[in-house]
């Protein structure tokens, strides 16, 4: 703090600590403050609120706990939402590593441009393209009819998989690309000695790559999963009428009931599992929150 | 080095293949934006029309949309660059737990999810009596995106020499001078990608922008409410125009990049 004042006085000081003030008070932990405040009181007409009514209850984390269809579609939510984030891991580690240690630095340039347009186009309209691969009379269904591969065309736009193809494809990139920076950091001397020691390649990434990469799995991870089951745009374009995702009870209690206390306690639900899966994988990795968030 | 050349191979092949997935569900949907059939889809070809751009520019609410999301980008690249780079200053001057804690609530949300923000934003300002609206959007967008242009800073700010403050204050600069001459010409690059990736968020938001906007639409919401009541293929002639759009800026970008890295290469050059 001394530092800033020797640096830019009193005047800068203050006006950048109002800054930084305004910005964590009234954007983000006020906010928050009264989502967590709100989540405790009853929903009322307008006249009973203030009134005796209007008291301090756990009743809608109540309501949470007794509706078993809630219940069951968070427990779906997380497990669904998991499975995103190991097939993204899956999918984006050997391409992680190929742009990290095996491709020419002069072609780097070009693959990276051609990997931030989907990163840039939005996620609305990157659900709405497999909306239209996915359909019963899209191309895919078309292309494995025309090669044989099927006799009848197959309703992908069931069940919980095209809400997983759909997560995967939006959310792959931020898997990919702390990876990696991860992977980027480690001496490629490194992989060299272990395969000039006899190691086999599916070793020297167990026993030498994976670790050194534990912080980018962590960030990755961190963010897929936070994305995935926070997403509402991929479950409610991809989804049928047998996957729902918990986002979308959350939106049922803010638009179409108008209880946006029991909406609160919901939202407030979904931000403890985040925040839970995130102190979680950072003990595991063994990691700290500026690896994470970088 | 047979076995490492094998595996390059199969490497390469992924690349390729990595590439297609992501790139072919894009080309597809643009593709069907020429398409002269009901259902957006590129097979089976009808024929070429130009009839979904023309319903697109005569759609007035799409108009509406388009202005209102860059209104509300422009809000959130004013709040969030100099949010994002003061706080970024604050944090590099302190040390130990003080600077954790305060590091750890500046990237809180980003870990948040963008419907978690919107509700508290909701909340909070309904509370104090502001209805919802763009306003509202703007300002819960800046909470996160302040965020990421913070990092940015951050990141820049280790490469900073702070002897160079020192001289300037030793010569009689004045404050402002020390910040202004000194200080931000080492950030500038850092702002101007903060200020890009602001924008850019901003325009893409969707989950925060949903509980915040009240009767308000942006284009994220705009293209969600038309893919869910009977989809045309108007949606993939903006969505072709918004990639290429996206596309050129991304080219200018990187050609912008390159000469310059080529000029600072040609300057190391002729200094040695």
């Amino acid at each position: 703090m001394s530092e800033l004042l020797r640096r830019y006085g009193l005047m800068l000081t203050l006006a950048f600590m109002t800054l930084t003030a305004l910005w964590l008070l009234v954007l983000v932990i006020l906010p928050y403050i009264y989502l967590f405040e709100a989540s405790f009181r009853l929903y009322l007409p307008i006249d009973d609120v203030g009134g005796p009514k209007d008291i301090y209850t756990i009743q809608n984390y109540i309501t949470f706990f007794v509706t078993p269809i809630h219940r069951w579609v968070f427990g779906l939510t997380i497990f669904y939402s998991s499975v995103v984030t190991i097939i993204s891991f899956i999918i984006a580690y050997p391409l992680a590593y190929y742009l990290s240690k095996v491709a020419s630095g002069k072609m780097l340039p070009t693959l990276f441009l051609l990997l931030m347009i989907p990163m840039w186009v939005s996620e609305v309209l990157r659900s709405f393209s497999w909306f239209i691969i996915l359909s019963l009379k899209g191309p895919l269904n078309y292309a494995l009819l025309g090669m044989g591969l099927i006799s009848e065309p197959i309703r992908w736009i069931s069940g919980f998989q095209s809400v997983i193809i759909g997560l995967v494809y939006t959310y792959v990139l931020f898997m990919l690309f702390p990876l990696y920076n991860a992977i980027q950091s480690l001496d490629t001397n490194q992989i060299e000695a272990a395969q000039d020691l006899g190691s086999p390649w599916w070793r020297t990434h167990w026993r030498v790559i994976l670790p050194h990469a534990k912080p980018g799995i962590a960030s990755g991870s961190v963010m897929v999963f936070m994305l995935a089951a926070g997403s509402i745009l991929v479950p409610s374009l991809l989804g049928s009428t047998t996957s729902r995702w918990f986002t979308e009870i959350i939106q049922q209690w803010m638009f179409e009931s108008q209880d946006w206390n029991t909406g609160s306690a919901y939202a407030f639900l979904l931000l403890l599992l985040c925040t839970l899966f995130v102190s979680v994988v950072m003990r595991i990795f063994r990691v700290s929150l500026s690896d994470i968030a970088r | 080095m047979t076995s490492k050349n094998s595996t390059n191979w199969i490497l390469h092949l992924y690349m390729v293949l990595f590439m297609a997935y992501l790139l072919l569900p894009l080309i597809i949907m643009g593709g069907a934006a020429f398409n002269n059939s009901r259902f957006p889809s590129i097979y089976p070809w009808v024929g070429f029309t130009d009839r979904w751009f023309i319903d697109l520019f005569n759609d007035g609410r799409l108009w509406n949309a388009f202005k209102n999301t860059i209104l509300v980008a422009v809000a959130v690249v004013a709040l969030a660059v100099p949010i994002g780079t003061t706080a970024a200053i604050l944090v590099n001057s302190l040390t130990g737990r003080v600077r954790s804690v305060l590091y750890g609530f500046m990237v809180a949300p980003i870990l948040t999810p963008g419907a978690v923000i919107g509700i508290s934003t909701l909340l909070f300002w309904h509370k104090l009596s502001v209805p919802s609206g763009l306003h509202l959007s703007a300002l819960g967008q800046a909470s996160y995106i302040s965020a990421f242009v913070m990092l940015l800073v951050l990141a820049r700010l280790q490469s900073f020499d702070r002897g160079l403050e020192e001289a300037a204050l030793d010569l009689g600069a004045n404050y402002s001078q020390v910040l202004r001459r000194i200080l931000l010409p080492h950030l500038y690059p850092a702002i101007g990608a903060g200020a890009a990736i602001s924008f850019f968020q901003s325009i893409e938001n969707f989950n925060t922008t949903l509980f915040t906007r009240g009767p308000y639409d942006t284009l994220t919401v705009y293209v969600f409410s038309r893919v869910r009541s009977g989809i045309t293929p108007t949606i993939n002639a903006l969505a072709l125009i918004m990639i290429t759009v996206t596309m050129i800026i991304a080219i200018t970008y990187e050609v912008l990049r390159r000469r310059a890295e080529r000029r600072a290469l040609e300057r190391g050059m002729a200094s040695e």
